[in-house]
């Protein structure tokens, strides 16, 4: 078990790193100058040099790379070439906008995925079940913007009932907030919902095979209850294993959605800090999506042995 | 058996849902002040965020228009018909020499930090173009010698040589009058003495400015504006259509403009604009050095079904790099008429037919569009076109702007006046001619008649070269709310004028 958990740990240190050097070359490579795009059409190749000079990128790439980690270490996210504000903060602020997408997706996810997975399993070979099972299958196909454009179009321009676009701080107003919230949420909770779905069936479906849920139906059970009862809670491991991978997933999701929405979380930040090249911004942005994606992995691996006592005796 | 877990739940949970949806939005509707201008407030949709407050180091288009006009003023501007009018100078006189300029300052203006507005701010914030400015605009005030106090409200400034254009170039960003103890933090805290005071910056959405109540001049309707941004011009429309936002500043998809004229909610403004759509040739290229592949170039293109198939028809059409707001303006569209018989013959004598020309075009949406027309046309005549897309404005600016690795591309040139910077050896259209530079020079140091004669003459050299060929002007196009009062026709400066709006 111990052994395990060093394992797994130090998988995760070892991704750390080299994710984000992987990161930093990336930007490296990216072409445009920063300098030149902060500077405009008409400046002179001296202002961008002195520009270039005091974004620091006249240092050597090792030293730029240092003293880039340097910085993550002591949380330190420096200062971004074009606005000249602090990345941390920034980041921070459109940190807690994603976060609120990703929660609220995760919910609408699993309300739509766990009944209805359920009931095509139960019912995989009746209309009802096979119809909801082709419905997934759409979902599964269709992407969260065109989702996105889709309910704007019905809910927000026709209907009018929602805003089309927007964001607005929950502590500043609740109502308005839950109003943007809702087809931003929808837009990302329904395709992910039917994507979980498929999975959720697949563990009933597994479940209802099983010999213990014979024997609780022979005892007098009825199919629900010997379910509820006996298969559900088995069936939920693998799921919450899905849950957590798809968190990921959600997370990179919320920033195409965000640009649909015009909604002011990290994807937007990353979005113009690539278009204006502040790269040191896109660096810090993407490694923060990095940290989140292989921290909920490293939480997944290790849930997942607490789950199973077949893996921690198997250490 | 009881179907207790059935199809049933699903459509419960969905109705639910779709309950949750509708109670939320009950309520939900613009709301309108009963007091006029107490405290009204209005939102403004605008594509592009600036990166900083600060133009004094950023370039781009955003800042000033943002921020020029409406929290810091200038020493003279222009009105919407292109004149230069007084704004924090009174009034100013030339010398008969042409280099030496006398302002008269208003005495009653004063800085969002409560510091008087006087003729040292001027010349403080002259002096800081040269010293503290990086953007390559501050180049214009090279041609001041000295700026002087003579007293509180009178500022003379000295020139090293005659010039019409550094007059002009005081009503954009780099004649914006700063206070001496206001500008350290001008990237997120800008102080000007204009009519609006900067109050908020929720980044990656919008900026907030309200009113400035001590403001010396007449006071703006709005109490507040809010200048919300979009990238998408779907969403930009879908703003306005659902009440987010009150006006479209500047319409991105004029495609899609149909549901808003023929919607009786929302009015549509149309004018011009300083940003010539130019094709632009790589001159320096052997092929391009021979004038009939330049002229052959601009026969071939039929201009009117061009604007009609990429931009809606919306725009017009001008034949060489002058917008109809500048005194020199000329209809040239028929220096070289759509002709594509003669096209033929003229890239067939300078060897340029069947040949493979690079048009390589930045990523915004009228030069995709247009490209895709540009290129068909142009291989109608025979040449062979080979499209490749650059992001904008990174990639485009390091490939076909610093390094001029391009044959043929298409941007708008949207600063004002903007004939002599764009055609000349140093900048990426690579046109050296040292006619066309007399004419410029004569214009800059002439007096007002001179200066419209030798800018005409320019202007009728370019179409007639065919330097480039200038595919339409840019229009001026908002939607906004019926009762929105006070959007300017034409957009041909620099900012977005909000303290003439009203309700």
């Amino acid at each position: 078990m111990i052994l395990r958990l060093i394992e797994r740990t130090g998988v995760f240190l070892v991704s750390l790193v080299v994710s984000s050097v992987l990161v930093f070359a990336f930007m490296a490579v990216l072409p445009g100058d920063p300098a030149r795009v902060a500077l405009g059409v008409n400046a002179s190749d001296e202002a961008v040099a002195e520009l270039r000079r005091q974004f620091g990128l006249d240092r050597s790439l090792p030293t730029q790379y240092f003293d880039w980690l340097g910085g993550l270490l002591r949380g330190d996210l420096g200062t971004s070439y074009v606005s000249k504000a602090a990345i941390g903060p920034q980041v921070f602020d459109r940190l807690q906008v994603t976060l609120w997408l990703v929660v609220a997706g995760m919910i609408i996810a699993l309300v739509v995925a766990a009944p209805a997975g359920t009931v095509m399993a139960a019912r995989h070979r009746k209309i009802s079940g096979l119809a909801l099972s082709a419905f997934s299958q759409v979902g599964v196909a269709v992407p969260a913007f065109l989702a996105g454009i889709l309910l704007i179009v019905v809910f927000a321009v026709r209907l009018g009932w929602l805003p089309a676009n927007g964001w607005t701080p929950p502590a500043q107003d609740p109502a308005m907030f839950l109003k943007q919230l809702i087809l931003p949420a929808l837009s990302l909770g329904l395709v992910q919902g039917a994507v979980l779905t498929r999975y959720v069936r697949s563990a009933v479906l597994e479940v209802l095979r099983e010999d213990y849920l014979r024997t609780a139906r022979a005892k007098g059970l009825r199919p629900f209850q010997a379910l509820w009862r006996h298969g559900l809670r088995n069936a939920a491991v693998p799921v919450v294993t899905v849950l957590g991978l798809q968190l990921a997933t959600l997370l990179i999701g919320a920033v195409v959605v965000e640009r649909v929405f015009v909604i002011p979380g990290l994807g937007s930040l990353l979005l113009d800090g690539v278009s204006n090249r502040d790269l040191l911004l896109v660096q810090d942005v993407v490694m923060v999506l990095v940290i989140a994606v292989l921290l909920v992995n490293f939480v997944v691996d290790l849930l997942y042995v607490a789950l199973d006592p077949r893996l921690r005796t198997a250490s | 058996m009881k179907p207790s877990f059935s199809t049933r739940a699903v459509a419960f949970l969905a109705s639910a849902a779709l309950l949750a949806v509708t109670a939320c939005s009950a309520g939900s509707g613009t709301s309108s002040g009963s007091s006029p201008g107490a405290d009204q407030k209005l939102s403004i949709g605008l594509v592009a965020e600036p990166a900083s407050l600060d133009f004094t180091t950023t370039d781009g288009a955003a800042i000033p228009q943002a921020l020029l006009g409406n929290v810091y003023e200038t020493l003279v501007k222009q009105d919407d018909s292109g004149k230069i009018v007084p704004s924090l100078a009174k009034s100013w006189t030339v010398s008969p020499d042409r280099k030496t300029y006398t302002f008269d300052l208003v005495d009653n203006a004063k800085f969002t930090n409560d510091k008087q507005f006087t003729a040292n701010d001027a010349v403080f914030s002259i002096n800081r173009v040269k010293t503290a400015w990086t953007t390559s605009l501050k180049a214009a005030m090279d041609v001041v010698s000295q700026a002087k106090a003579l007293s509180p409200t009178q500022l003379q400034v000295t020139l090293t040589k005659p010039s019409n254009d550094w007059l002009f170039r005081m009503t954009t960003r780099i004649g914006a009058m700063f206070s001496e103890s206001g500008v350290s933090a001008l990237a997120t805290a800008p102080v000007g003495s204009g009519p609006f005071k900067f109050s908020k910056w929720n980044r990656g959405d919008s900026i907030v400015m309200v009113r400035n109540d001590n403001y010396w001049g007449s006071k703006p309707f709005f109490q507040q504006i809010t200048l919300k941004y979009f990238k998408d011009a779907t969403a930009l429309n879908n703003a306005l259509l659902t009440g987010t936002i009150n006006v479209v500043g500047t319409v991105q998809a004029p495609e899609a403009l149909s549901q808003f004229t023929s919607n009786d909610k929302y009015q549509v403004i149309e004018g011009t604009t300083n940003g010539e759509v130019l094709l632009s040739f790589n001159n320096s290229l052997p092929l391009f050095k021979d004038v009939r592949t330049r002229q052959g170039i601009r026969m071939a293109i039929d201009h009117k079904a061009l604007l009609d198939t990429c931009w809606a028809g919306r725009g017009k059409l001008i034949g060489s790099m002058v917008p109809p707001t500048d005194p020199w303006y000329e209809d040239l569209t028929g220096v070289a008429p759509y002709d594509l018989a003669k096209a033929k013959s003229l890239l067939q004598a300078s060897g340029a037919a069947g040949k493979t020309l690079r048009l390589r075009l930045p990523t915004l949406p009228y030069a995709t569009s247009c490209g895709q027309v540009v290129k068909s046309q142009l291989e109608q005549a025979g040449l062979k076109v080979a499209i490749d897309q650059l992001e904008f404005p990174a990639a485009w600016l390091t490939t076909v702007f610093k390094n001029a690795d391009y044959d043929m591309s298409i941007i708008a040139h949207v600063e004002p006046r903007d004939l002599g910077a764009v055609f000349n050896p140093k900048y990426y259209t690579r046109y050296d001619d040292p006619t066309l530079q007399g004419y410029l020079a004569a214009a800059d140091s002439g007096d007002e008649a001179a200066q419209v004669d030798n800018l005409k003459k320019a202007a009728r050299r370019l179409s007639e070269q065919a330097a480039g060929d200038w595919l339409f002007l840019l229009p001026n196009l908002m939607v906004a709310d019926k009762s929105v009062k006070g959007l300017p026709t034409n957009a041909i400066t620099e900012n977005f004028d909000l303290s003439k709006l009203a309700r």
